[in-house]
């Protein structure tokens, strides 16, 4: 699941370990997270929805691609 | 914003007093189990009763540390217990599988020495530390 999340620390030019602090993670999770190494559940996904005043699918974007394929085709 | 400035989070400091008390709880835990093994040999001289009370002293000690390492699971964030299933996973399963196999292997015949619970118990903590130092590197 791809993410702005980094985009969106820099623009309030916050550091991982600022966002980390907020969110109540660690800051190798905001680090995983924005690589795409790891995704957040659904309350953390709320969470940092909240903090920058957006919706979920602002900030997260799924790969629609895949999951069409998989609907349609089944593969 | 008005936290972003902090240093420490609640979280934060929760996860350190909590895995201060895991690593007391572990060492407590291991010196009850030294106690069991070593005392009764050359403390009481086999002596029931307390060889007895040591076993139990051991067991509630032992529960305990179970019980501050679940806590200690539950105050850590979601990657880290990502982390930590994962490498669980792997050593309850490599355990098992090769504690079975490694078990029958003197059934067989094909190791002349007796397998010891303390081989599984190293098996089990070499899986666990190398799966958690593998999962940090996968997400970092």
């Amino acid at each position: 699941m791809k993410n702005r999340l980094k985009v969106l620390r820099a623009e309030r030019d916050w550091t991982q370990a600022q966002l980390a602090s907020e969110l109540d993670v660690s800051r190798q999770t905001i680090n995983a997270i924005e690589k795409g190494k790891f995704d957040p559940s659904l309350p953390l996904a709320f969470k940092a929805a909240r903090l920058f005043d957006m919706a979920i699918e602002e900030i997260f974007l799924i790969s629609y691609s895949r999951v069409i394929n998989r609907q349609l085709f089944n593969c | 914003m008005s936290q972003l400035n902090k240093t420490t989070t609640p979280w934060k400091a929760r996860l350190e007093k909590n895995t201060i008390s895991l690593f007391l709880w572990t060492f407590a835990w291991l010196c009850t189990t030294a106690l069991v093994k070593f005392g009764s040999k050359y403390l009481w001289d086999y002596d029931t009763y307390l060889s007895a009370a040591a076993v139990i002293l051991n067991i509630v000690v032992g529960s305990l540390m179970i019980l501050m390492n679940k806590r200690h699971l539950d105050s850590s964030d979601e990657m880290m217990k990502k982390i930590q299933l994962d490498a669980m996973a792997m050593s309850l399963g490599i355990g098992l599988v090769l504690g079975l196999s490694f078990q029958q292997l003197e059934a067989v015949k094909l190791i002349s020495f007796q397998p010891q619970i303390a081989h599984l118990v190293m098996l089990m903590s070499i899986v666990y530390a190398l799966a958690v130092l593998f999962g940090r590197r996968k997400y970092a």
